[in-house]
């Protein structure tokens, strides 16, 4: 019980990480394990965002407060981390899926097994 | 002589002693290149069925594994979550001198209220110029995969690439008969107020919540509504492939170049002309809002790249 008062932002994070992860290895369809990529990804953000918050504290944007205490502010340096991470998972996502797409031109279809089977074929019919 | 083949073509399977055929009246006599060829074609066809068996065999053995190491990598996280610092107590070890200098110099250093600016777009902009480059070269990416241009195909890629533009060339014809009265109706008064958010956000970076990426994908998003709604034929008139890779490169070019003046001045203990004004106007923070005018650029450009190339295969 304590574990999970103690740690419930982390925990889920795992979880959904390790959803993730599944539908990435387990799907047969190529957009399903991008999309299993991009929760990934979520997953990894909230633990970082979580890592930073402390009770009692607000966010690090100074008003009028010209002398500021650290002991007001939340942790600003998990934020600059989750942006990095934030626009390199776009730019992957990105490129996965015109990969998909110039797939799909070739074989028509998206289906994993059906791709590799049709490559096979082609590979041994050359 | 007839001994010498019988016997070099018993070592063949007996279906195929096509020579005693001929000499029993059959059909002409294969020779031995023939007879050996059609032999090795022969295991080949049953080794591309034997391939599929094979591939299904894989697939059921990489799924019982798959599950395997998932749940045990699953499991393995969980139990070390239980040793990370419990979540929001105020002596974590993460809440270190690094963040109390950032929090408490940031102000008189960079003269930003917005302390995670200034820590990303001062203290850390290089790693920022590593984003806008990763950004960039995304987009790269996928305009060498995706991009319709003229270049040599052989045949075949010709029909099909002559077949895509009269289908892409129907779909813009439609969507210049039926418009849609009801989008351009509501995108004429909606754009404007999406374009000024957008920048309010991307200048305001310094001083509030917002900063380039954000801002960037609010324009973007303005962008690509503008798109939808009114056709590309318009679209095209502000904004083609030679607007859009001048600005993009020149904006990467000219974060780096304002960065370098920084580096240069920092490192030889020089008194850099750029002041960081007096906290919470507009023109303050140094180079921060230059800084994120160009990241604002490239991600606006980058978030309208995507659209257009998946959606028409040029921009």
């Amino acid at each position: 019980m304590d574990y999970i008062l103690n740690h419930y932002y982390e925990i889920a994070s795992m979880i959904l990480f390790g959803i993730g992860l599944m539908g990435l290895l387990l799907h047969n369809n190529l957009v399903k394990k991008a999309i299993g990529l991009n929760i990934m990804d979520t997953a990894v953000y909230l633990y970082l965002a979580s890592r930073g918050f402390v009770f009692g504290r607000v966010a690090p944007i100074l008003g009028d407060n010209l002398s500021p205490d650290a002991a007001q502010y939340i942790n600003p340096i998990p934020a600059g981390l989750v942006l990095t991470g934030i626009v390199v998972s776009v730019s992957t996502t990105a490129f996965f899926l015109a990969l998909i797409q110039r797939l799909y031109k070739k074989y028509h279809t998206l289906n994993l097994d059906e791709i590799m089977i049709k490559s096979k074929q082609e590979k041994e019919g050359e | 002589m007839e001994e010498k083949e019988k016997k070099q073509l018993s070592s063949v399977p007996e279906k195929h002693n096509a020579f005693v055929d001929w000499v029993n009246g059959e059909e002409r006599p294969k020779t031995e290149k023939k007879v050996i060829r059609e032999n090795i074609r022969r295991p080949k066809k049953e080794k591309k069925e034997d391939e599929i068996k094979n591939y299904r065999k894989f697939k059921k053995v990489y799924i019982g594994l798959a599950i395997a190491m998932c749940c045990a990598f699953i499991v393995l996280l969980l139990v070390v979550v239980n040793f990370d610092p419990s979540f929001g107590i105020i002596d974590a070890p993460t809440n270190n001198e690094v963040s109390a200098k950032y929090i408490e110099d940031g102000l008189a250093d960079t003269g930003a209220t917005n302390v995670i600016a200034s820590m990303i777009l001062d203290y850390r902009a290089f790693d920022t110029l590593g984003e806008s480059t990763v950004l960039f070269s995304a987009v790269a990416a996928v305009i060498i995969l995706l991009r319709r241009d003229e270049e040599k195909r052989n045949a075949k890629e010709q029909a099909e690439f002559d077949k895509e533009t009269a289908v892409i060339k129907e779909e813009t014809l439609t969507e210049e008969k039926y418009p849609n009265i009801i989008l351009q109706v509501i995108s004429k008064f909606v754009i404007p107020i999406i374009f000024i958010f957008g920048i309010y956000v991307v200048l305001n970076g310094h001083l509030s919540p917002g900063g380039g990426f954000s801002g960037g994908a609010i324009i973007g998003a303005g962008l690509i509504l503008y798109a939808v709604s009114f056709g590309d034929r318009k679209a095209k008139k502000f904004f083609n492939f030679k607007i859009f890779t001048a600005i993009t490169s020149g904006a990467l070019l000219t974060y780096a170049g304002l960065k370098c003046y920084s580096f240069y001045t920092g490192a030889n203990h020089l008194h850099s002309i750029i002041s960081t004004g007096t906290p919470g106007a507009i023109l303050s923070g140094g180079l921060i809002l230059p800084l994120n005018i160009c990241v604002g650029f490239i991600v606006a450009c980058t978030m309208f790249g995507f659209y257009k190339l998946f959606s028409k295969g040029e921009i």
